[in-house]
C-alpha cells in the first residue's frame, strides 16, 4: 500500500488555516438581503393576530412573510410543521414571521415592529409527564403526545430473570445537548429567472434537502440545486429539512433577490435541534458464573415540539440492545414524545450514547456483585466474528476481545493520592455501533465518479458530504490507491452541487468512509482498466506513464474519454417490523478505559486518563481516524460532565458559550488511542466507520471510574460537582 | 467616524459608524473573512485577531478603540503565498477538522501556549496541542 493508511495532512486543511475557506456566513451575492426571523417568546398558545403592518415602514424592507403568504401544507417526519406557524405556537422559538431587508438592522428592527397576539395555553416540558391524562396536547389532531412506541424482543425475558444469580436495576437520566458546532446555522437562497432555486446550504442531506424542500415549497425537486458550501460542524444537527431553510427560498422568491439568512448563536442554542432528553430504565440479570441472561428496558425519548430524528434514535438503541454481547433474552420498549420543548434530532452516536451509559453501568454493577473482572466479564459475554445474533445481525469482522484486552493492558490502577479528600479510580465501557453503513432508508447507497486527465490527475466526483471528518482526503487515498498514482494527482471535487454529483443518502451513521470509499474504489478500478485498455491498445509500454497513456487516447479518433461512474450499496437490509434485521455490512467495537480523581469534599470529578481503543478495520487514514477518536471522546466528556440545556419555563436558561460550557483545551486529559486493525471484508481496503463510536462508551467509563474510586454509582449526566456531591452524601 | 489602523502590514483609513466592532468591519468591509463569528459575545475565539500583538476577540471591540492600532488576522499569517510556521503545524498534525475555529486558534497560539480562551468542537484538542508544540520546537529550538 503506498496511499493506503499514510498519514495524509487534510487537502483541505491548509486553506482553513488560511482563513481561505467560505463557510456560509461568507457567501455575498450582488444585490443580497439579509433575513430575520420572528419567534414565540411564549412556549404554547394559539396565534391571534400577526399585525406587520408597521414593520413595512422601516427602510430597507423588501419582503415580510407570515404564515398565510406560504404553503399551508405541513411537512416532517410527522408531518406535524410548517416554516411559518399560523394557529399556534408549540415551543419558545417557533416561527412566526420572516422579514428580509437590505441590512441585517432593518430586518431586526422591522421584527421589533411586527404586532403578534398570542393567547396562552398550558404548556407541558416534562417527558413523562406529558404522557399523563389531562396532559396539554401539542397537535390535537394526532390526539395525544405519543408520537410512537418501538419494541423489540428476543428469547424468554421472564424466565430469564427468574433464574439469575444476581439482578441489577436502574433508572438513567440523560440530558439535552447542544451540537455547539462553531460555525452557525443559516442559508442562502437565489432564484434564476426560469424560476429554479439555488440554496447554499451547509446540509449533511443535500439530496434528500432537494426532495423535502421542493415539497415544503410546492415546486419540482427538479427545480431545486443545492450547493454546500465549507461546512463550520454538524455533527447530526444538519440531517433533516428545518424551517429556516423554506424561510430563505420563500423571501428570495417574495423579494425577488437573494437572501442570506444566518443564526445568532442564542438563535442556534434556543432553537436548533438538541439530542434529545432521555429516561433508560434498566434490568440486566446474570448467572452466578458471569454469563449474561437478560436485559429489559423501558425509555422514553423527547422529540419537543417536532418530530425530527430524535423519535428515531431508539432504532439505533434497538441495534444496540439485539446485538451487543451474547445476551440470551432481551425486551425493549421505547415511547417517543412532544414537549413544549425545542425540537431534537439527530447527534453522533444518535441514541447509543443514552442506552450504552444504561447498558454499560449495569455490565459494571454486575461483574462488582459477582466478584469479577469487568473486562473479564465483557470478555466472557463478547460477540465473535462470524456470529448471527438474535436480532439477526451478521457480525463479520470483530475486534471486540482485542479492543478490551488492549484496554485492560494499557489501564493500570493508579497509586492512592497522599490527600485524603482525593479519591481515585479506574473504569471501562464498551461499544457496538454500526461501521458498514446503516439502511435507515430504502437505500444506503452512493455514488462516484473518477476521471482521468490528460496531465495524469484524477478527479473524484462523489456524492458524499464533508463536514470536518476529512472525506475528501479518504476517498482520494483510496483513489490514488487503486489508480497507482501519487495522492498529490488526485483532486476531489469539493462545493460541487447536487446537478453534478451523483446520489448520496448523506453524512451520517459513520457510513462515508465504507460506503462512499467503496464507490469510489469500483469507480477508480475502472478507470485504471480503462487506462490499462488504453495502453494495450496503443501498444504502449508497461511503465509508460499514466499522463502519457491518458493523453495518447484522448487525442486520437475513436479515443475513449478515460472516466468511471459506479454506484455502491452495501449488502443489508432494513429491520422488519420487529426490529431485526442487518442494517449494517459491518459493525464496528470499541472499549474506554479511564482513570478520574474525585475531591469527596467538593463532588468534582476529574479525567485524568484516558485509553481509546477502536477496531477500525483498516485506518484509511490514521491521523484522521485518530482526529475523530480524540474528538468524539472529548464530546462525550462534555455531555458527561457539565454539558447540560437548563430549562425553566420551557426556556433554556444557558444558551451561551459562556454558561452552556463545551469542552475547552484546558479540560482534555491524557488521551491514549489504540487502532485495532481488523480488515473488514466488505470495507474499502478493509476500513470500518468510525465517527460515532468513540463518543458512546466515555461516559459510562468515568461513571464506572466514579463508582471505583467512591463507591458512588452515577445514573444522571453530566456528573457536575453538585450531583456527585450529593450523591456522595446520600450514601453516607 | 473617521478611522486609522494598520491591519496585516498596510495602512487602512475607514469611515465607519462608531457602534460597529472591529471584527465586523475586518469581516464586512475590508473582506477578511478569515475573521471568523462565532457567538458575537467574546466566548468562542473564533474573531481572535492579533491586536498590537496581542490576542484580543475581535467582536467585543467596538472600532473607535482601534485607532491608531496595528491589527493582525489570519490572511496576514501568510507571507509571499508561504503560510506561517503555526499554520504549517496545525495543518502536518491534523489539527483541523471543520476548521471553523482554526483561524482563531492559531493567532492565539501565536502568542500563548495553552490557547484556553479559543474553543474547538470537532478535534478535541489533542492534535491542536501537538501543533503548538511541534511550532515551538521549530522556532523556538533550545539552545
Amino acid at each position: 500500500m503506498k496511499s493506503v493508511g499514510e498519514r495524509v495532512p487534510k487537502l483541505d486543511a491548509a486553506d482553513k488555516a488560511a482563513g481561505k475557506a467560505r463557510y456560509v456566513q461568507d457567501l455575498r451575492l450582488p444585490g443580497m438581503l439579509e433575513a430575520k426571523v420572528l419567534r414565540s417568546t411564549v412556549p404554547h398558545g394559539r396565534i391571534v393576530s400577526v399585525d406587520v403592518s408597521e414593520a413595512w415602514k422601516v427602510r430597507g424592507v423588501r419582503a415580510i412573510l407570515t404564515a398565510k403568504d406560504i404553503p399551508a401544507k405541513a411537512w416532517g417526519y410527522a408531518k406535524d410543521t410548517t416554516a411559518l406557524k399560523g394557529d399556534r405556537v408549540r415551543r419558545i422559538g417557533d416561527e412566526l414571521a420572516a422579514v428580509a431587508a437590505t441590512d441585517i438592522e432593518a430586518a431586526i428592527e422591522a421584527c421589533e415592529r411586527i404586532k403578534v397576539v398570542i393567547e396562552p395555553l398550558p404548556a407541558v416540558y416534562d417527558i413523562e409527564a406529558t404522557l399523563a391524562p389531562g396532559a396539554p396536547v401539542l397537535h390535537e389532531s394526532k390526539g395525544s403526545n405519543l408520537v410512537q412506541t418501538h419494541h423489540y424482543e428476543h428469547g424468554d425475558v421472564a424466565a430469564a430473570f427468574a433464574k439469575a444469580a444476581k439482578v441489577v436495576e436502574g433508572t438513567f437520566t440523560l440530558p439535552a445537548q447542544q451540537h455547539a458546532a462553531l460555525g452557525p446555522v443559516g442559508a442562502v437562497a437565489e432564484w434564476d429567472a426560469n424560476g429554479r432555486l439555488t440554496l447554499h446550504d451547509p446540509t449533511q442531506i443535500p439530496f434528500l434537502v432537494q426532495r423535502d424542500l421542493a415539497e415544503a415549497l410546492d415546486i419540482s425537486p427538479a427545480d431545486l440545486r443545492i450547493v454546500q458550501p465549507a461546512i463550520g460542524g454538524a455533527f447530526g444537527a444538519r440531517l433533516d429539512l428545518y424551517p429556516h431553510e423554506a424561510i430563505a427560498a420563500l423571501l428570495a422568491r417574495k423579494a425577488g433577490a437573494p437572501v442570506r439568512l444566518l443564526f445568532s448563536r442564542d438563535e442556534d442554542f434556543q432553537t436548533d435541534p438538541v439530542r434529545p432528553r432521555t429516561i433508560v430504565k434498566l434490568r440486566t440479570a446474570a448467572a452466578a458464573d458471569g454469563t449474561l441472561l437478560a436485559r429489559d428496558a423501558d425509555i422514553l425519548v423527547d422529540c419537543g415540539a417536532y418530530v425530527s430524528w430524535g423519535s428515531m434514535t431508539p432504532v439505533v438503541m434497538v441495534n444496540t440492545f439485539g446485538n451487543f454481547y451474547q445476551c440470551p433474552a432481551a425486551k425493549f420498549r421505547a415511547r417517543t414524545v412532544w414537549t413544549n420543548t425545542q425540537p431534537t434530532g439527530a447527534f453522533r452516536g444518535f441514541g447509543n450514547p443514552e442506552l450504552l451509559f444504561a447498558v454499560e453501568t449495569q455490565m459494571d454493577e454486575l461483574a462488582r456483585a459477582l466478584k469479577l473482572d469487568p473486562i473479564e466479564f465483557r470478555l466472557k459475554n463478547a460477540n465473535r466474528p462470524e456470529e448471527v445474533t438474535p436480532a439477526g445481525g451478521r457480525i463479520t469482522s470483530c475486534g471486540f476481545k482485542e479492543v478490551l484486552e488492549a484496554v485492560k493492558a494499557k489501564l493500570k490502577r493508579p497509586a492512592a493520592p497522599a490527600e485524603p479528600h482525593l479519591k481515585r479510580g479506574i473504569g471501562v465501557a464498551a461499544v457496538f455501533h454500526v461501521g458498514g453503513g446503516a439502511r435507515i432508508y430504502r437505500s444506503d447507497g452512493c455514488g462516484a465518479t473518477v476521471k482521468v486527465d490528460d496531465f495524469g490527475k484524477a478527479t473524484v466526483i462523489v456524492g458524499a458530504t464533508d463536514i470536518g471528518q476529512g472525506m475528501e482526503t479518504a476517498m482520494a487515498q483510496i483513489a490514488a490507491e487503486e489508480l497507482g498514482i501519487p495522492v498529490s494527482m488526485v483532486r476531489v471535487a469539493t462545493q460541487a452541487d447536487t446537478d453534478v454529483r451523483p446520489w448520496d443518502v448523506g453524512v451520517h451513521a459513520s457510513r462515508t468512509t465504507f460506503i462512499a470509499g467503496n464507490a469510489v474504489r469500483l469507480a477508480a478500478k475502472e478507470a485504471k482498466k480503462q487506462i490499462e485498455d488504453a495502453r494495450a491498445a496503443l501498444k504502449l509500454p508497461p511503465d509508460a506513464p499514466v499522463d502519457k497513456v491518458v493523453r495518447a487516447e484522448h487525442f486520437r479518433q475513436k479515443g475513449r474519454l478515460i472516466s468511471a461512474s459506479a454506484f455502491y450499496d452495501p449488502p443489508t437490509s432494513m429491520v422488519d417490523k420487529a426490529n431485526h434485521g442487518n442494517v449494517s455490512a459491518a459493525y464496528t467495537w470499541g472499549c474506554h478505559g479511564v482513570e478520574v480523581e474525585v475531591d469527596v469534599e467538593t463532588g468534582q470529578a476529574v479525567v485524568k486518563r484516558v485509553v481509546a481503543a477502536h477496531d477500525v478495520g483498516r485506518a484509511i487514514n490514521p491521523m484522521l481516524v485518530e482526529g475523530q477518536i480524540e474528538g468524539g471522546v472529548v464530546q462525550g466528556l462534555g455531555y458527561a460532565m457539565f454539558e447540560e440545556c437548563v430549562l425553566k419555563d420551557g426556556r433554556m436558561q444557558n444558551g451561551f458559550f459562556l454558561d452552556y460550557r463545551i469542552p475547552g483545551i484546558k479540560d482534555v486529559p491524557d488521551i491514549e488511542t489504540v487502532l485495532v486493525e481488523t480488515g473488514d471484508p466488505e470495507g474499502p481496503f478493509g476500513a470500518k466507520g468510525i465517527g460515532e463510536a468513540p463518543i458512546v462508551p466515555i461516559g459510562p467509563a468515568i461513571a464506572n471510574a466514579i463508582a471505583d474510586a467512591t463507591g458512588v454509582r452515577m445514573r444522571e449526566f453530566p456528573m457536575t460537582p453538585e450531583r456527585v456531591w450529593r450523591e456522595l452524601r446520600n450514601s453516607r | 467616524m473617521k478611522i486609522n489602523l494598520t491591519v496585516n502590514g498596510h495602512a487602512v483609513a475607514l469611515d465607519v459608524a462608531p457602534h460597529r466592532t472591529l471584527g465586523d468591519v475586518l469581516r464586512n468591509d475590508l473582506g477578511l473573512t478569515g475573521v471568523r463569528e462565532g457567538c458575537s459575545t467574546g466566548d468562542c475565539g473564533a474573531c481572535t485577531v492579533l491586536f498590537n500583538g496581542t490576542p484580543i476577540v475581535s467582536c467585543l471591540m467596538l472600532i473607535p478603540d482601534a485607532e491608531g492600532a496595528s491589527v493582525v488576522t489570519i490572511e496576514g499569517l501568510t507571507k509571499d503565498g508561504r503560510p506561517d510556521p503555526m499554520q504549517a503545524a496545525f495543518v502536518e498534525k491534523g489539527a483541523v477538522q471543520c476548521g471553523f475555529c482554526i483561524p482563531g486558534m492559531i493567532l492565539a497560539s501565536k502568542a500563548e501556549d495553552v490557547p484556553e480562551g479559543n474553543l474547538c468542537r470537532c478535534t478535541g484538542y489533542k492534535k491542536i496541542q501537538e501543533a503548538i508544540r511541534e511550532e515551538r520546537r521549530r522556532t523556538r529550538p533550545q539552545a
